[in-house]
């Protein structure tokens, strides 16, 4: 094993400017991964031919895969930096780990991106329990634990951006709302006292940049790192949002 | 009067919850958090929720066995009231959870199903899965989201606070905060302002806790005047995976589905561990303690596996410490169910932990301790008086702390699936006390106040960040932090001495001194995320001397507090005669040592560091007793404290007196 790691990096100091590569030569450490590789550049700012430059910007939290943080392209595939483990990537890739922002999003800096217009589609398509108040009004309805096994898995996500990033009908030329909230869509329809906001969920879904604009690539599903069914969702929501339009058209 | 607005700062459990009931009551709110409230350190949460339910009644079980549990396992530190409140408002706060949503395990009939965790013998943990965390923020996440689209709520993201604003007559106006993207900074006019920000894991470098939990919140706010309380009860979780950039949680529920923790009798058997004989393993935990087995309480487990691997030398591996937590032996159903944290595991180890022991080692988990906040006991019920403005209100009128960044709730040990209860009834009783703050304001509405408050205040923070980017010298932050944590890891964790908190201190004033000259690598004015972290371990700093401090004053043993020199020795005479005598002695040296040290810590920010003076525990509703956990040999203690008739022996008898 070589004890230093060729570390590429896209950056961009800000939104308004071009963006350029920096090479890093980072000290192999066991079981390291892609976030310590960015802990150690921060501590450490200095390319691999010996030129000083700032720290590379980006997002991490939880570095267990929960927090969807830390989502970034490595080797070409979107991706957490903390479950990027080095060892595995040197397997495909030996010579060069390569690391850049999402595509998809605004870059902020660096591999920092905004993902704001993924929590923005999740406010469009309702996505919670419209409940009376907060006061102790008893628990909820009984669920069955078939029900619960379907609704665990699509409760997972991170909104942490790989099945956007993945998919070819999400860019910014594009209005479509994407894998994650059409998912999130499908998971409060499917809940009992969710289910009273459905057919508003529903109209945003069969609208402008809704689920007619999937191009069933199911690139979504692959990427996911919770393995969420996304093209299950997109499914189901083809087929009810079918049934809603046809309820339209009979007025009810 | 003008429109009153509440800054809540922290978006995890705590901070989510008492936003969504501040908005249901008409209450605008800036939330504050330095990243998408969706990616708190709430979502590392992974085994459950505790709460009495119809079903662990009908087996015995009461509110106040969930109470007594608590204090038992927080060595009688905390004060009772909060506790009790607590205790008493889980089953309703796990019925609101129900309603909004959370997808809990059910049942074949449907019902939630539950766990069993440490430090109780019922199982009364609600789970979702081994990702319970992410499973509750999400949902508190979902209703804030609500909140905004119908202009109540108004979220701060990717915002950094600074500090908060205090008037002249020493009450809290708002804060200071800062853009991380743009940098520039700003002030929140606020007639009440609540601090939900978490623990201060980063403080041991490597810990179970996220990158955010600086502790850097904490530390501006007791920097500002807020006392600190309890800083040295620092929890260290039995079970945690190493790594180079933290260390990750292996949730106790592994152990509560029935998970098993041992080394092999042979010390470093290289041998393949399914292939290792039973009576060649040593289940040290079951072993020592016939009746909880693998759930004692964290504090315990962890002294236990910390004793095997260093002090019997049984580690698994020579040169990494670690012990075995066994699933092999599990059912699909049950690997099922904590589908979360085996993933972990396998991503992050490849290996399966299915067909696999893992290997373990304890790692800092959680903060006991935090900032100082009031109460006010409801007499009748021995809780809360529910909407008093002493609730969680610091020293500083108008601030107010709640979720793991207070001390309130458990005492030298937090019991597993108790902090998230802990949050989220914080976070819901929190929002009646800021009403009738509100409504109750001394010195007028933060509207009224001059507006040269808040442009000192801005002024002095931006003086503050341009010294720290300008300032001129050698040192690299990223190096000062580790080497705080070394220290802080090797003094102030598991076993504790004075002769090496002595020299904590003291490694701590250098690094002090060197953070003077410390120097940022990027001196620029946008993301600039080496202020951010340099800004935090100025904290970190602050807040490692509180810890220290603490820990150094306190000569005894209490939870996560263990000081060897200390221990009052066990009885272990053969002859019963003397034994008796021995446990007679030991029940009376107890007794000797709360009069001594039953009281909460308090530092207080000076100039020359932190001030330690203490304050007594309300311990009025259950008497303290020796917490043994049935350990095998203790018994002769149980039986001779009961006989003495000081009190909480027999769990059961204060409630059926009530």
């Amino acid at each position: 094993m070589a004890n230093k790691i060729n570390v590429k990096v896209l950056r961009q100091p800000d939104p308004h400017s071009g963006s350029h590569w920096e090479t890093f030569g980072v000290p192999y450490e066991d079981g390291m991964n892609v976030t310590t590789i960015l802990q150690r550049i921060a501590a450490n700012p200095v390319t691999a031919d010996h030129q000083p430059t700032t720290p590379v910007a980006y997002d991490a939290s939880c570095l267990e895969e929960v927090c969807g943080a830390c989502t970034m392209v490595i080797n070409g595939t979107v991706r957490q930096a903390c479950s990027a483990l080095v060892d595995q990537l040197m397997e495909d890739s030996p010579n060069v780990i390569e690391v850049r922002p999402m595509t998809k999003f605004a870059v902020v800096r660096d591999l920092v991106v905004d993902r704001r217009p993924m929590f923005e589609a999740l406010k469009r398509v309702k996505a919670w329990v419209r409940v009376d108040g907060y006061h102790d009004l008893g628990p909820g309805r009984r669920v069955l634990a078939s029900e619960q096994e379907a609704a665990y898995p699509l409760s997972r996500c991170m909104t942490c951006g790989c099945c956007v990033e993945a998919c070819p009908q999400f860019h910014d030329k594009s209005p479509f709302i994407g894998p994650a909230a059409i998912s999130q869509a499908m998971f409060f329809n499917a809940h009992p006292t969710g289910r009273v906001d459905e057919s508003d969920r529903l109209e945003v879904l069969s609208g402008f940049g809704g689920i007619a604009d999937c191009g069933n690539s199911q690139n979504c599903v692959k990427v996911c790192p919770k393995d969420i069914p996304l093209t299950d969702s997109i499914a189901q929501a083809g087929r009810d949002t079918t049934i809603h339009k046809i309820k339209q058209w009979f007025g009810r | 009067m003008a429109e009153q607005h509440v800054v809540v700062v922290g978006g995890g459990l705590a901070g989510l919850a008492a936003t969504m009931r501040l908005a249901e009551a008409g209450i605008h709110v800036y939330l504050i958090s330095m990243v998408p409230v969706k990616r708190s350190h709430s979502v590392c949460a992974q085994g459950g929720i505790n709460s009495v339910s119809q079903l662990t009644r009908q087996q015995g079980d009461s509110e106040w066995k969930h109470f007594d549990d608590t204090v038992y396992g927080g060595d009688f530190l905390q004060h009772q009231p909060p506790v009790k409140e607590m205790c008493d408002w889980a089953p309703r706060v796990i019925d609101l959870l129900d309603r909004l949503g959370v997808p809990f395990n059910r049942t074949p009939e449907g019902f939630r199903d539950q766990r069993r965790f440490g430090g109780t013998l019922y199982k009364r943990t609600a789970f979702a899965g081994a990702t319970t965390g992410q499973q509750l923020i999400y949902a508190l996440d979902e209703q804030v989201r609500r909140w905004e689209t119908e202009g109540l709520v108004q979220k701060f993201e990717y915002w950094e606070f600074l500090g908060p604003i205090v008037d002249a007559n020493g009450q809290c106006r708002g804060v200071v905060a800062q853009d991380m993207f743009a940098m520039t900074i700003r002030s929140f006019a606020a007639d009440a302002v609540i601090l939900a920000t978490g623990g201060c894991g980063l403080v041991y470098g490597r810990s179970t806790m996220s990158m955010i939990c600086t502790g850097g919140a904490v530390g501006r706010a007791f920097r500002a005047g807020v006392k600190y309380a309890n800083g040295e009860f620092i929890q260290v979780h039995p079970t945690a995976i190493p790594g180079t950039d933290k260390l990750r949680l292996m949730s106790e529920s592994a152990r509560g589905e029935g998970g098993r923790v041992w080394v092999p009798r042979k010390p470093q058997d290289d041998r393949d561990p399914n292939s290792i004989p039973e009576a060649e393993r040593f289940y040290f935990l079951e072993e020592r303690y016939p009746t909880y087995g693998n759930l004692v309480p964290r504090d315990i487990a962890t002294r236990e596996i910390f004793d095997v691997c260093v002090n019997l030398g049984l580690s698994v591996e020579k040169d990494r410490l670690c012990a075995y937590l066994d699933l092999t032996h599990l059912s699909d159903d049950t690997h099922r169910k904590l589908e979360g944290i085996l993933e972990i595991y396998e991503k992050f180890q490849g290996v399966d932990p299915r067909t696999v022991p893992m290997k373990v080692f304890p790692a800092v988990h959680y903060s006991m301790g935090g900032l100082w906040v009031d109460y006010e006991r409801n007499d009748d019920t021995g809780g809360l008086v529910i909407g008093s403005t002493r609730n969680h209100q610091s020293n500083v009128p108008g601030l107010f702390v709640i979720g793991e960044a207070d001390y309130q709730f458990h005492g030298a040990n937090r019991l597993g699936a108790n902090s998230l209860l802990s949050c989220i009834f914080t976070g819901l009783i929190v929002a009646p006390t800021v009403k009738n703050r509100l409504a109750s304001l001394e010195h007028g509405t933060a509207g009224d106040q001059n507006v040269s408050l808040y442009d000192g205040a801005v002024k002095t923070n931006q003086a503050r960040c341009d010294a720290l980017i300008s300032n001129e010298g050698d040192e690299n932050p990223y190096t000062l932090h580790q080497e705080l944590g070394e220290v802080m890891t090797r003094s102030a964790t598991v076993v504790r001495d004075n002769k090496d908190l002595e020299a904590a201190l003291a490694k701590i004033g250098e690094l002090d001194d060197r953070y003077t000259r410390v120097r940022m690598s990027d001196k620029g004015d946008w993301t600039n995320q080496n202020l951010s972290f340099t800004r935090a371990l100025g904290d970190m700093l602050c807040i490692a001397r509180v810890i220290v401090k603490g820990a150094l004053l306190r000569d005894e043993c209490r939870g996560a507090h263990y000081k060897p020199e200390f221990q009052i020795p066990p009885p272990d005479a053969d002859e019963p005669g003397e034994l008796r005598k021995q446990a007679e002695s030991w029940c009376e040296a107890f007794k000797k040592k709360n009069d001594k040290w039953l009281k909460t810590t308090i530092a207080e920010h000076t100039s020359d560091g932190p001030v330690i003076s203490y304050e007594a525990v309300d311990t009025s509703l259950i008497p303290p007793r020796p917490r043994t956990y049935g350990l095998k040999g203790a018994e002769i203690i149980e039986e001779v404290w009961r006989e003495m008739g000081t009190g909480g022996g027999v769990r059961a008898k204060k409630e059926s007196a009530k």
